[in-house]
């Protein structure tokens, strides 16, 4: 397949090409003129020692993610972009799976003591950022959850992470994005923001949402970006009213007709738009008629992308997609044919696609994937647990949300909360079982395996 | 219980095995949001209750008018009951 060339080099290189003023990044505690960015630096100027590096970026604000974004794309070998959830125990197997030799972080990061260590903050201090580096085509490195717990590591870019972005947008567009920018939906709208001529509003961990849509609303946001369920999170804030987006977009879930139809009576003036992407496959289309699923009209070539539907399941491929996994253990990212089946479950009825969930089992929590296999492996810690297994359980704030089904040596009243306890220990929030129940057996197929049953 | 006391005992069980600090308390007024539950926590909290009550209200809703107030809540808990 022909790759189309990128129409951007480095981040950079298109800010000082279109260095319009009046445009900003606004964290919660700083706002950056993005015009500093070019002639400042975010890491008191030792970006030059970060040339050629695969460096760990990992920061605890996400202002400071982007600041250190737009400062190493362009000049370090890989850019290994850490979620704010990573738990600490992965962090060993990321940087030796990515080659570490630098990490760029706002806190004390475990693991991470032998690495060169640029101290990252939310703000520009002037100086110099290395103006006359030498430029480098930046491996973009997104971790999303794996089975067994350890993050797949999933390489981009800047080329095939901007392809689906059109260069050519009106200026002074205000994007926000309630996915955070070091996950694949996020740094879409990240890049759309700086390479489309607009500014930027990003949220910092634990701000209320009405705090955000406060600041998003004091900024004028005009573009605005979440998981359905993050949307459905807005509407139950009285701070819902203050936003009035012209354009409104959903991915990361399935957007279902109730939301759908919710935003479409709370905000009538907006455009409503959803999209199908996935860190693998990339954005694969954006439906814009208000209605759940998408026009079955979309399956086969158009432009760039193509689509298909192979064993059920939604098969996609062009040049937007990530080249391979880092970790040898996830397989080949693509088929033979270079296309990236999805696992998401498509049925068509009439001129119509809808989805129907996952094949593999995983759970989609408000956007976030979830392998059961892998909370499993964390309740069969508890030694009264026999066996267990974890299932999505549908729920129409979150999409779906873990529930766990346990076969205990003993029913002793309070094994259920010691197993929540230690899943709380170990696993992210979104990740801990929201109901465990205990049963009696768990049906055993004849080759040894729990029946699963999936979509 | 009540539905209301069922409720409430849920969001204290909730919010007990969360790390917040300055928990507001549970009057009607209060929003939702503002109550020690994120959107998660209030998610656990619907699935929970489909438990121990057997409704689901937001299942057949179509999330046009969304409970911002902890007296909205529990009013579609209650109506919900009654259409049973």
């Amino acid at each position: 397949m022909k790759m189309r060339r990128s129409p951007f080099n480095s981040i950079r290189e298109h800010l000082i090409n279109h260095a319009n003023p009046g445009r900003f990044l606004w964290g919660t505690a700083a706002q950056v003129h993005l015009s500093d960015v070019l002639t400042g630096t975010y890491s008191d100027g030792r970006a030059p020692d970060l040339c050629g590096k695969s460096v760990l970026l990992a920061t605890q604000d996400q202002a400071a993610a982007a600041l250190a974004l737009i400062e190493l794309d362009g000049i370090a070998r890989r850019i290994i972009v850490c979620p704010p959830d990573l738990a600490a125990a992965h962090f060993p197997a990321v940087i030796a799976r990515g080659e570490a030799d630098a990490i760029v972080s706002d806190y004390d990061v475990p693991f991470a003591h032998d690495l060169l260590r640029v101290s990252s903050v939310a703000g520009i201090a002037g100086g110099a950022a290395g103006q006359d580096r030498p430029l480098q085509r930046t491996e973009w490195v997104l971790l999303t959850s794996g089975t067994t717990g350890a993050p797949k590591m999933i390489v981009h870019t800047l080329a095939s992470l901007t392809a689906p972005i059109d260069a050519n947008q009106e200026p002074g567009r205000v994007w926000g994005t309630f996915y955070d920018i070091r996950r694949y939906g996020g740094l879409q709208i990240f890049l759309r923001a700086l390479l489309g001529g607009g500014s930027l509003v990003l949220s910092s961990a634990g701000e209320p949402v009405s705090d955000h849509l406060g600041r998003l609303a004091a900024r004028g946001v005009t573009h605005l970006s979440g998981t359905p369920s993050q949307w459905r999170r807005v509407l139950m804030s009285p701070a819902a009213r203050l936003i009035s987006p012209a354009y409104i977009r959903l991915s990361g879930e399935i957007a279902d007709q109730s939301i759908l139809d919710a935003l479409r009576s709370f905000y009538p003036d907006s455009r409503i738009g959803h999209a199908f992407a996935s860190t693998e496959a990339g954005v694969a289309f954006e439906v814009n008629d208000g209605l759940t699923g998408f026009p079955a009209s979309f399956i086969g070539s158009r432009g760039e992308v193509e689509i298909g539907i192979r064993h059920g399941s939604l098969i996609i491929r062009s040049g937007r997609a990530a080249s391979h996994y880092l970790d040898a253990e996830s397989g080949p990212l693509k088929d033979q044919e270079g296309f990236v089946d999805t696992g998401d479950i498509v049925d068509v009825r009439g001129e119509r696609c809808y989805f129907l969930g996952r094949r593999n089992g995983v759970i989609n929590v408000g956007g976030l994937k979830v392998y059961p296999e892998e909370v499993e492996a964390v309740i069969n810690r508890h030694p009264a647990v026999r066996m267990c297994m974890v299932v999505g359980r549908k729920n129409t704030l979150m999409g779906a949300l873990v529930a766990a089904d346990v076969v205990v040596t003993d029913a002793a009243v309070g094994v259920p909360n010691e197993i929540l306890a230690i899943c709380r220990q170990s696993l992210p929030v979104h990740k801990v079982p929201a109901t465990i129940r205990c049963v009696t057996a768990l049906e055993i197929a004849s080759a040894g395996k729990m029946v699963r049953h999936y979509a | 219980m009540s539905i209301k006391e069922t409720i409430l005992s849920e969001i204290e069980r909730i919010r007990l095995a969360g790390r917040a600090k300055d928990l507001p308390g549970l009057t009607d007024d209060l929003v939702l949001l503002d109550s020690g539950l994120d959107s998660l926590g209030i998610a656990v909290l619907v699935t929970r209750l489909e438990d121990s009550l057997g409704i689901d209200p937001f299942d057949d809703s179509e999330f046009a008018s969304p409970p911002v107030t902890l007296g909205d809540f529990v009013r579609l808990y209650e109506n919900a009951a009654q259409s049973v």
